[in-house]
């Protein structure tokens, strides 16, 4: 366990402070071992990907990350908040989107915008002009007064993506954020990820789409029966499996195939 | 496959759909629970012997022929069944309208849809009668054991209704539909359900107290001015009451009546089923309702959340359906109220469990709506706020929309007694707090759009929260006639409510 001091204002902070997230000896177990002490590191500004097969643990981990499931053991570090000692100052600086995206169908995309601002304590004369430029940026501005009861599933996904910017966090995690989008919806998502990464945000994200993981990740994570089986830029991944020109596919087949005969 | 062949296969299918949909509503969706979901159907069915022993018992006796008097309150009770089962009927086929499920894989496939629509209106028919006989049963069974096989021919006029009231509910949804689309049809019906459900009651009931200053619908059916303008005794309009008797042929002629009708509305309305069902299923792609332009408001984060709900509960069709009809229900109380203002009558006391009841019914489908029926559950999981900040918020809620409905009713009430209005305003905040609490015990995440299934998810919370709005109602009447009584109803109403706590999955 990371040692943890309590901050005058009773914010409980974890050393170190450095990196945006930071989880150490992580473990979840349901009927099986879901994550296996897992130990991982994101640096502040980085846009990070998590790929593996199915059930190896990555929902469940940023599942854990996001607040929503209590670890059986471990820690996670948000800039230094204890998340796990105090999730209230920890989810203050992030956001998470799921695979499913849970709006609600009798508001429109700009009276889901001002519920989730309010949410956050975001003051409405700073939170409206920022929910309007996200729903225009995202093609939802025509739709912003119309109740998302019969929006498309593409388009539902992009309201709860723009719920999560729309508090300005410092930390984004996203569960397959891809899933279900057309070309230039996925390439609007992508635009907006892209550029919260260079404005200094943090993002971790997970994955079934490798070229997406190829392209937009500085750091790509494989993650197998609950534990980290490889890690670094795609650059790293391919030195450390000794080829220098294969694809992420390959490289992820290759390291799931050798962790299942492990 | 023959298309008659393809037909039973069909039957045989939307046949184990519906039971295996009623048996999960019967075991909360739990096989292991199967025997003490039969057990428990078995006490039930016992246990409703009782008073249904107590309400008609004592016509058992009745042998044809009939006078006026008897013939009208039996009609007017099968009027009343019939009106209960149209309203289920209404609200069942509005379901198989909006719910997708199978409807792309049944539309794809190379079978006769008018064939295959036919067997779902069958079906509808089928599961509306079976639901009715099912709580007929006990009264049926009172009236044959005290008098004799001949009340047998009751269950067949319940079979009759039961597919009179499918064959007129069908015709008049997909009616709905022509005349004013899906996108208002799916809201209308759920009123019109509601109405049909309590307008006959209580027009009856108001009839009474315009005319005889009471709550009770037999002075009006039981009273000489309405036997003076009925039809003879041998007229068509009493062959369903002459049916319930044992009288075969009138029995034969319903049976042939609802059989021909149901035969009609396949004939007719099947082939329209299928366009009825594609427009409900495209609905929502067009005309989506629009709110205004208007600025994002400040406040509390507990605040946003309150807004949330409260706009959330305003928009939802059923809540505004339900409040509607338990406006309805008060309707004869308020009524009885503002005939008695500055009277001492007895009769104002019923006032006062009627409204109870009605908020405690209405407290614990709000609750659920707001502590269990979270669309984005992550969302407000991971909002920088702590779970007992979210649940206060929306218990707030909850509390706030009942006195905004119940407030005007006791204010009234406060002119015409004042120790009645405080003794109902007392136990209406416990009626209420009491239904809200045992929907925070028992909740279980799910969408608002399964309100109808939140009796699965919990039998047990199910007859905890109807036993403890019959208890206050019963409590806050004593209390005014018998307080010791009262205060002994009370204790054991609170009973009750801690041995729901002690069995409810959060005290763990």
């Amino acid at each position: 366990m990371v040692a943890t001091d309590a901050k005058p204002d009773g914010v409980a902070v974890m050393k170190p402070e450095s990196s945006a997230l930071e989880l150490r000896g992580l473990t979840k177990r349901f009927d099986r071992l879901a994550v296996d002490s897992l130990d991982l590191t994101i640096h502040a500004g980085e846009f990070y990907a998590l790929v593996g097969p199915n059930g190896a643990g990555k929902t469940t981990t940023l599942r854990m990350v996001a607040g929503l499931l209590r670890p059986d053991d471990g820690a996670v570090s948000i800039f230094g908040i204890d998340a796990l000692a105090d999730p209230v100052a920890a989810k203050q600086v992030m956001a998470w989107v799921s695979d499913e995206p849970m709006i609600y169908d009798k508001l429109t995309p700009l009276e889901y915008l001002e519920f989730v601002a309010g949410l956050w304590g975001i003051a409405p004369s700073a939170s409206k002009p920022v929910a309007e430029e996200l729903l225009s940026s995202l093609g939802l501005a025509p739709h912003r007064h119309e109740r998302c009861e019969g929006f498309s599933k593409g388009m539902r996904q992009k309201v709860a993506l723009a719920g999560a910017l729309v508090h300005d966090p410092r930390l984004i995690i996203l569960d397959e954020p891809l899933t279900g989008l057309d070309a230039v919806s996925a390439r609007h998502v992508k635009g907006l990820l892209g550029d919260r990464v260079r404005a200094g945000c943090t993002v971790i994200m997970t994955t079934h789409i490798l070229e997406v993981a190829e392209r937009m990740a500085d750091r790509i994570g494989v993650i197998a029966a609950g534990r980290l089986v490889a890690e670094g830029t795609l650059t790293e991944l391919r030195q450390q499996n000794g080829h220098a020109d294969t694809s992420l596919e390959d490289l992820f087949i290759a390291l799931v195939t050798l962790q299942d005969a492990a | 496959m023959s298309p008659a062949t393809a037909l039973s296969w069909f039957a045989r299918h939307e046949l184990r759909l519906a039971w295996r949909e009623w048996f999960a509503m019967m075991t909360g969706g739990r096989r292991r629970r199967a025997r003490a979901a039969v057990i428990g159907l078995l006490f039930f069915a016992a246990l409703l012997h009782v008073p249904a022993w107590a309400v008609i018992g004592r016509f058992a006796d009745l042998q044809l022929p009939l006078d006026k008097s008897s013939l009208i309150v039996i009609s007017a009770t099968i009027l009343l069944a019939w009106t209960l089962m149209l309203s289920q009927a209404i609200e069942s086929v509005t379901r198989v309208f909006y719910a997708r499920a199978d409807l792309d894989l049944i539309m794809s496939s190379p079978a006769r849809l008018a064939n295959l629509f036919s067997v779902r209106i069958a079906a509808i028919a089928l599961s509306v009668t079976a639901m009715a006989l099912l709580f007929s049963t006990p009264f049926i069974d009172v009236l044959v054991i005290g008098g004799g096989l001949r009340w047998l021919g009751a269950f067949g006029v319940v079979v009759a209704m039961g597919l009179s009231a499918a064959a007129v509910a069908i015709a008049v949804t997909i009616l709905l539909f022509r005349l004013i689309g899906p996108a208002r049809t799916r809201f209308v019906a759920q009123i019109l359900a509601a109405i049909i459900g309590a307008g006959f009651v209580i027009a009856l009931q108001v009839a009474a107290i315009i005319s005889y200053g009471t709550l009770s619908r037999f002075t009006i059916l039981t009273s000489g001015t309405l036997a003076a303008h009925a039809p003879d005794v041998d007229s068509i309009w009493w062959w369903p009451a002459r049916a319930t008797m044992g009288d075969s042929e009138a029995l034969l002629l319903l049976l042939a009546l609802g059989l021909v009708l149901l035969g009609c509305v396949m004939a007719i309305f099947s082939g329209r089923f299928a366009d009825t069902a594609i427009d409900a299923a495209a609905y929502g792609t067009s005309n989506r309702k629009r709110a205004k332009e208007r600025p994002f408001r400040g406040g509390s984060r507990r605040q946003a959340l309150r807004r949330k709900e409260i706009i959330l509960l305003w928009r939802d069709p059923w809540l505004i359906s339900q409040t509607l009809m338990q406006l309805l229900y008060l309707v004869p109380p308020a009524l009885l109220l503002w005939r008695s203002f500055g009277d001492s009558s007895v009769a104002l006391t019923l006032i006062t469990p009627v409204i109870v009841m009605a908020a405690g019914q209405l407290a614990g489908g709000l609750a659920w709506l707001t502590i269990s029926g979270e669309d984005a559950p992550d969302l407000v999981a991971t909002a920088p706020l702590t779970p007992s900040s979210v649940t206060r918020a929306k218990i707030e809620v909850v509390l706030i929309a009942i006195a905004v409905i119940f407030s005007p009713l006791v204010a009234a009430l406060v002119f015409a007694s004042p120790f009645q209005a405080s003794i109902t305003a007392a136990v209406l905040i416990v009626g209420a707090a009491s239904a809200t609490a045992i929907q925070l015990w028992f909740r279980v995440q799910a969408r608002r759009s399964q309100f109808r299934r939140r009796q699965t998810s919990s039998r047990l919370a199910t007859f905890a929260e109807a036993f403890s709005s019959i208890g206050w109602a019963a409590t806050a009447a004593l209390l005014l006639t018998l307080p010791t009584a009262g205060i002994v109803s009370g204790l054991i109403t609170a009973g009750l409510l801690a041995m729901t706590w002690k069995f409810s999955p959060r005290r763990e």
